[in-house]
């Protein structure tokens, strides 16, 4: 976890703007660029642009295998990323950080290799109602190949997690239980720490979907206690193509490989091979080197800002956003939890997300439509889909402004 | 539905071209054009809105049906997105209608000249090659 206060930034948006290139664009005949889809992907500060073509300019090499000089470099450079990473979320050891392709493959990996060694034929698994696909059907292919059950925390009407109905699914047969820190859809925060010392005390394992807590919140997984915890490098600042998985050293060793290649093996015979230790055991193949390299660079963006000047920022934005966005007639929002990350999503009487969507980018306001990767979620709110405006830590309030009147004009004209 | 004094879907392709020329690229006025149209666009009956008539692979719900008439086919469809109304509209108003060799025989070059892919985007425009595609295979089969 990040704790320090920053050094050198005092807090200027225009600032912070300026170090995301892609933010410096107009789009359709010179209209401001106003990007409000962070929760999908965050733009990249130039130093992660910097860190990438460093790398292949002057470091390209594959790792930990040849003895010359690049291969050195992209080993040291990755195996920094990774000291990074375990000092982001305050894991104990970096072997306990594995590299993955993002959040989802992180989720497959723990369902495909803790999930089918140990959840027995009549276990359970429960998730909640407003989970991520990437952690709904993962659990229902480990539950119905392994004869197990899935249950579901409901969530009342502001989008917040029904805890007492929780503790009446936990149970001897509960073996895991999978949830998100932070929803996607509804920016809620959940009580994840309550959520893990309850379902520990009745010895079930938990892991933590932090795709959409990353960019928002300190994490530290020593205190929260939990067993796994995934997220992506994009939604923080970072490249695509990186995802994080964080094991306690314990369960992974404990664990079967996940996919079977170079890097994870320690002997190979024709017949049989022995496995390399943790974190290499489920690193079968190159890794993603450059885009690891780059998120360390990300990873240093966030730490010079510092959590207190980013949640501080991005508190008072998201309840402004909510504030303007609450007023406009027709529009129901979605997702009223007290305690929320950047996301405020809305529906608009008598008009479809996508036109509304589409409307918006027509002004240059790039939001998200749809079901949000979230079916049952929207079943459950009876929506079709949201549209759905995510907060980074360049969003400003003029953006915001902009955005209100550009959405009370279109509502008005429809 | 009758076809008389019908237009060719060439005179009707550079009919919708000249209309789009008055809105000179401008973004915001595309897409309510488009919503002006479809908001005239007859609503499909709630007995033709099945699973059947369903246009597989559009981001919005589309609906298509037709009937026959002599050699000519007269389609009606409907979407739950007043843009996508707005596209089934353009198209119909193209092809609906028109005899079955016409509606097999015709290019659409309207889309490409009134910058349809750039206005809509590229999985939108997936969606509307469906539903081209769907009308196509219905002249196909008749």
């Amino acid at each position: 976890m990040i704790t320090s206060t920053p050094q050198s930034i005092i807090w200027n948006p225009q600032e912070i703007r300026r170090q995301f290139p892609s933010l410096q664009q107009r789009v359709y005949r010179d209209k401001p660029l106003v990007y409000l889809d962070n929760a999908a992907t965050t733009q990249k500060p130039q130093v992660v642009l910097d860190a990438l073509t460093h790398y292949y300019q002057y470091n390209n090499a594959n790792v930990h295998r040849a003895m010359h000089i690049l291969a050195d470099r992209a080993t040291e450079a990755l195996e920094n990323a990774r000291k990074a990473v375990q000092k982001f979320i305050n894991a104990r050891e970096a072997e306990e950080i594995i590299f993955t392709s993002g959040t989802t493959s992180s989720i497959n990996l723990v369902a495909s290799t803790y999930g089918q060694a140990f959840i027995q034929p009549g276990d359970e698994v429960i998730i909640s109602h407003m989970e991520h696909h990437a952690n709904i059907v993962p659990w229902q292919m480990v539950c119905q190949s392994r004869g197990a059950q899935l249950k579901v925390i409901p969530i009342n009407d502001r989008g917040e997690l029904v805890i007492p109905a929780f503790e009446n699914l936990l149970s001897a047969k509960t073996k895991l239980v999978a949830i998100s820190y932070v929803s996607s859809n509804l920016g809620t925060i959940n009580p994840i720490q309550e959520i893990i010392a309850k379902a520990h005390a009745i010895g079930a394992v938990v892991l933590v979907d932090a795709a959409q807590a990353a960019p928002h919140l300190p994490i530290d997984v020593q205190s929260l206690g939990c067993d796994f915890l995934a997220f992506s490098a994009h939604k923080a600042y970072g490249p695509t193509g990186v995802g994080i998985l964080y094991g306690k050293r314990a369960l992974l060793e404990q664990m079967p490989p996940y996919q079977g290649g170079g890097e994870m093996i320690k002997e190979v015979t024709l017949s049989s091979s022995t496995y390399n230790d943790i974190p290499y055991k489920f690193e079968a193949g190159t890794p993603n080197i450059a885009d690891i390299i780059g998120f360390r660079a990300a990873l240093d963006f966030i730490w010079n800002l510092g959590w207190s000047i980013i949640n501080k920022h991005e508190k008072e934005l998201t309840s402004y956003t909510q504030h303007l966005l609450g007023e406009i007639d027709r529009i129901r929002l979605i997702g009223t939890a007290t305690d929320k990350v950047g996301i405020v999503s809305f529906t608009v009487d008598k008009m479809h997300h996508l036109d509304v969507g589409m409307l918006l980018d027509a002004q240059g306001i790039a939001v998200r439509t749809g079901h949000g990767c979230a079916q049952p979620l929207m079943q459950r709110l009876g929506v079709e889909g949201i549209v759905r405006v995510s907060l980074a830590v360049y969003n400003t309030f003029e953006e915001i402004d902009y955005l209100a009147t550009t959405l009370s004009n279109i509502i008005c004209k429809n | 539905m009758v076809a008389h004094n019908m237009l060719s879907p060439e005179a009707i392709q550079e009919e919708i071209i000249q209309e789009f020329q008055f809105l000179e690229g401008d973004r915001e006025a595309m897409l309510h054009y488009l919503i002006e149209i479809g908001e005239k666009l007859p609503p499909l009956e709630d007995i033709h809105k099945t699973e059947q008539n369903r246009i597989p692979g559009c981001m919005s719900t589309v609906w298509l049906t037709y009937k026959q008439q002599d050699n000519r086919l007269f389609f009606e469809a409907d979407s739950n997105t007043s843009i996508t109304k707005g596209l089934i509209s353009l198209l119909l108003r193209v092809l609906s209608g028109q005899r079955i060799e016409a509606i097999l025989a015709t290019n659409l070059y309207f889309v490409e000249k009134i910058g349809m892919h750039q206005l809509i985007g590229s999985q939108r425009s997936s969606g509307f090659a469906n539903m081209v595609k769907q009308i196509r295979m219905v002249a196909m089969a008749h």
